[in-house]
């Protein structure tokens, strides 16, 4: 299944960093987050976009994990050559991602 | 009983929709309507019109903004909170003065807060830039503003003074709404959960319409009532800190779990380590609970001591960017326009365009994401050719613009609808100034006949 039937997501940018939040709808749904949304498959997944290291946050009290992407975003938001300068549209290709349902846990 | 305040937040940006900050004031039971129309390089642009004009440099709307929400809020006393100050909070003030005299308010006690410009503090530390290797002298004659992300004290000592509207320049976004409740409340300045908890507040709040279900709907998964009338949120502070994030009753959108944990996480970096002027605020521990409709109970902020440095906002010039674009629709679109974008490459080295950077891309395909992320999608209809380029000068900047509309009558068939753009470029950086080389100080502008 796609990550988007599962989690919910918002872009947020700081000069040249990007933060984009995956939150599960469910909270029985976090153990997949943090077992399949790794900082490394997110990095992997904005090749040619995300330049810098990919660090991920975990807050469990609100079944959400915290992405922050470092030389993400075209030199910063304030000089970036980019039609979407803020990567506001970032959240939404994260989304796209495959998880495995594991089972017991749908 | 526990004393609350009431705050609604009026705009989330400086373009922001005016009408449901005078709903807030009419119908949200408020008694502090607080304004963020201030973004990161805004400053830097508005140092620059006050440079042409000293009565200039403050938010364009600003005189939109008052007149609509002036009668309402001085006719229940609800107190304006704003950084629409820009580079010019003093002439705001005046400009609100007038505004207010013109409909008969002469009576509100309007305060400006200055001291976030601190380009000479900068200029004499020579502080090193965090995004890039470099200091601020390097910057030379680029350099054009420096201002500093100012805490809640100057605002909150405004308002106990008895402003009606405290107008600010350069003010971290949660402090503008910590402000109102240090007033309200006289939180000392170093209870740090407090500050804490008063700053997530400020934080879900500052985007005004992102946490009523603007930047957030998704159908089916993510669907929000009515997004067209969309309501502004109003936060119930405690004294305690306590925190009820809810909406006009009525208005559209929705205040749910869901948009205040995408808010909360909004912008945000290491969560427990969310660095204020005021506070280190932590936000690890929160919690999110739906107590009614449009209801959200948000508690767990917590707190500790603040830097010793104050972020500045570093604004200078970074060059120009010329931009073309030109679309192809229909079967092989997509093939038209990557050729078409082959030519405008293969010309621009041709007739020698200076440009550093380029980008090419297809709207509708690669533009957004890159041709990696993009590479399963399928072939759309249509596509839009765009070429974008840095350059040091606006001449070159014009040439690749120029370079995109001759594809008209030189490139592909049926290329339709060209635009092109030249503009200069003003960045912005940061850096760590100590913080007590920012010096703010609240001035009272009077109203007629005081």
């Amino acid at each position: 299944m796609k990550l988007r039937q599962i989690a919910h997501s918002r872009t947020g940018d700081k000069g040249n960093t990007s933060n984009i939040s995956v939150i599960a709808y469910d909270e029985k749904h976090y153990p997949l987050l943090l077992q399949q949304v790794t900082s490394a498959r997110v990095k992997a997944h904005f090749a040619g976009v995300v330049e810098g290291e990919v660090v991920r946050y975990e807050l469990p009290n609100i079944s959400a994990l915290n992405f922050v992407m470092k030389q993400a975003l075209g030199g910063g938001v304030t000089r970036s050559l980019a039609l979407d300068a803020h990567g506001k549209s970032l959240s939404a290709a994260l989304l796209d991602l495959e998880i495995e349902a594991v089972p017991g846990n749908k | 009983m526990m004393r609350t305040i009431r705050i609604g937040s009026g705009a989330g940006y400086s373009g922001d929709r005016i009408e449901p900050a005078v709903e807030l004031a009419e119908k949200g039971g408020i008694q502090y309507l607080v304004f963020e129309c201030l973004g990161e390089r805004t400053v830097a642009l508005a140092q620059q019109a006050r440079m042409k004009d000293k009565e200039s440099g403050y938010d364009p709307l600003l005189e939109a903004r008052m007149r609509a929400v002036l009668p309402v809020c001085a006719s229940k006393a609800i107190k304006i909170v704003t950084n629409m100050g820009a580079a010019n909070p003093l002439a705001a003030a005046r400009k609100t003065a007038e505004v207010a005299n013109s409909l008969g308010l002469s009576s509100l006690k309007i305060a400006a807060i200055v001291g976030d410009d601190v380009l000479d503090a900068c200029k004499e530390r020579d502080l090193p830039i965090m995004e890039f290797d470099g200091t601020i002298r390097q910057l030379g004659n680029r350099l054009l503003s420096a201002n500093a992300y100012l805490g809640a004290g100057p605002m909150a000592k405004a308002l106990s003074a008895g402003a009606d509207i405290v107008i600010t320049g350069r003010a971290s976004d949660p402090a503008l709404f910590l402000a109102p409740m240090v007033h309200a409340f006289g939180w000392p300045m170093d209870d740090w959960n407090l500050l804490g908890q008063g700053t997530l507040a400020g934080h879900l709040l500052e985007c005004a319409g992102q946490i009523t279900g603007g930047y957030f709907a998704d159908p089916p998964y993510k669907d929000i009532p009515d997004l067209a009338r969309l309501g502004f949120p109003i936060g119930e502070v405690g004294e305690d800190g306590s925190l009820v994030v809810t909406k006009v009753e009525g208005s559209g959108g929705a205040v749910t779990a869901q948009t205040c944990k995408e808010q909360l996480l909004y912008e945000v970096h290491d969560p427990t380590q969310y660095l204020q002027p005021d506070v280190t605020a932590d936000f690890s521990h929160v919690k999110v609970e739906e107590i009614g409709k449009d209801r959200v109970r948000i508690s767990g902020g917590r707190g500790s001591p603040r830097t010793g440095t104050l972020k500045v906002s570093v604004g200078y010039v970074d060059g120009f960017i010329g931009e073309g674009q030109i679309s192809y629709a229909g079967p092989g679109a997509v093939a038209r326009g990557r050729l078409a974008l082959e030519i405008v490459r293969e010309r621009l080295k041709l007739t020698g365009v200076a440009a550093g950077e380029l980008r090419f891309e297809l709207i509708g395909v690669d533009s957004l994401h890159g041709a990696a992320v993009a590479a399963h999608a399928n072939e759309p209809y249509e596509v839009r050719v765009r070429v974008a380029g840095r350059t040091e000068s606006l001449r070159e900047a014009v040439r690749i613009g120029n370079e995109v509309e001759t594809l008209y009558t030189n490139g592909p068939a049926a290329g339709g609808g060209a635009f092109k753009s030249a503009r200069d470029v003003v960045a912005v950086a940061s850096v760590l100034l100590p913080r007590e080389l920012a010096r703010p100080q609240v001035h009272f502008v009077g109203g007629e006949g005081r």
